[in-house]
């Protein structure tokens, strides 16, 4: 299954690359440099994983992690950073992150990072697909 | 971070702390963009490999990126290497010029995560004091860095050295949003101790939207 996913990161050349290697291994993969319009995306499709920059302009990475994971909780965001700190990773951790990669980014580790997120994802759906249909069940009164 | 240092000796490691640290990430941006780049290049050897042509517009694209992505980590790592070279000496003469275009390249990502553009003017007669260079960069980014949350919805900061009868007066201009914020908390305890030792004094002046920094001609040993 081919999976879905968002790269959000203010070097433009580097998303184009990783995107188009990602692409290659047969990803489906979107990109933007802007974190506004990450939230747009990623309000309107439906990825498996959003590969984000932790220090962007607009919007610290922290905060666009805390609004995606309100807003869809079901959301597997891998933070990507060029300063990794550990304070930084337990922080995001603590927000719901899924990962946190240091860059330069390993491929392979990166792509069975995202093949995990894909996998989690489809767990969290469908337990909120179980729970969806268990509430209109009881609402009915059957 | 409380160490029982002085105030200077605090302040100083925590603007070399807070400038190489920018500096590295942006060194790690441009690896990273070599990485994938070369990852790339790999790629495409693989599939040669499997019988795909490789498309040689396609490598010279990738030669080129790498190429700049190596100008552009040997800068930083040049400029890394000239604020290391800011403490050689205590005290020495400096044009405040370069002093400002110097903080401007420093503070360049961190200038770039919020929004705000720097932009140096340069005089037509250079101004040369003799100071503490260290210290003045520093009293300059802790200036910008107060003066970077005073642009309003201008979101520039301006940075002008004039001579003076005295010395010199450096300028952070532009601050349409200095009324907005507080200033009872500028300059601080860091900002006072520095002034102190560059024999320096401060004034914020709203109406104008700047921030002033009059500099002897020489601060003496």
């Amino acid at each position: 299954m081919t999976e879905k996913v968002l790269l959000v990161d203010d070097e433009e050349d580097f998303i184009e690359t990783l995107g188009e290697r990602m692409r290659a291994r047969g990803m489906d993969v979107s990109t933007t440099t802007s974190t506004k319009d990450a939230l747009k995306k990623a309000e309107e499709g439906s990825f498996d994983a959003i590969v984000l920059d932790l220090m962007m302009p607009e919007m610290d990475g922290l905060e666009v992690l805390k609004i995606l994971k309100e807003k869809r909780p079901e959301l597997q965001i891998i933070l990507l950073t060029g300063h990794a700190t550990l304070e930084k990773g337990i922080e995001a951790m603590k927000l719901g992150a899924m990962d946190f990669v240091e860059k330069p980014a390993n491929m392979d580790a990166l792509t069975e990072k995202i093949r995990n997120a894909q996998a989690k994802k489809m767990i969290l759906v469908e337990k909120q697909t179980e729970e969806k249909i268990k509430d209109i069940i009881q609402g009915k009164g059957w | 971070m409380s160490c029982g240092c002085d105030m200077i000796g605090e302040t100083g490691l925590r603007f070399y702390g807070k400038m190489t640290a920018s500096m590295s990430h942006e060194i790690k941006n441009a690896l990273a963009i070599i990485n994938e780049n070369a990852g790339l290049l790999e790629d495409f050897t693989l599939m040669a490999d499997r019988g795909m042509p490789i498309d040689p517009g396609r490598l010279k694209t990738l030669a080129e990126k790498v190429i700049k992505q190596v100008q552009r980590a040997d800068g930083i790592v040049k400029t890394m290497n000239r604020f290391a070279h800011s403490i050689d000496e205590s005290v020495k003469n400096v044009e405040l010029d370069e002093v400002l275009d110097f903080v401007a390249t420093l503070s360049g990502r961190l200038a770039f995560v919020r929004g705000v553009t720097l932009e140096v003017e340069s005089g037509a007669i250079p101004v040369t004091i003799a100071t503490r260079s260290f210290f003045l960069e520093n009293l300059v980014w802790l200036c910008l860095d107060f003066a970077m949350d005073a642009t309003g919805g201008g979101k520039t900061v301006g940075l002008r050295a004039e001579q003076t009868e005295n010395g010199a007066r450096l300028k952070l201009t532009q601050l349409q949003g200095l009324s907005e914020r507080t200033t009872s908390a500028f300059p601080g305890e860091r900002e006072i101790a520095l002034l102190d030792a560059l024999r320096a004094e401060l004034a914020i002046n709203e109406r104008a939207a700047e921030i002033v920094l009059m500099l002897p001609r020489d601060i003496g040993q």
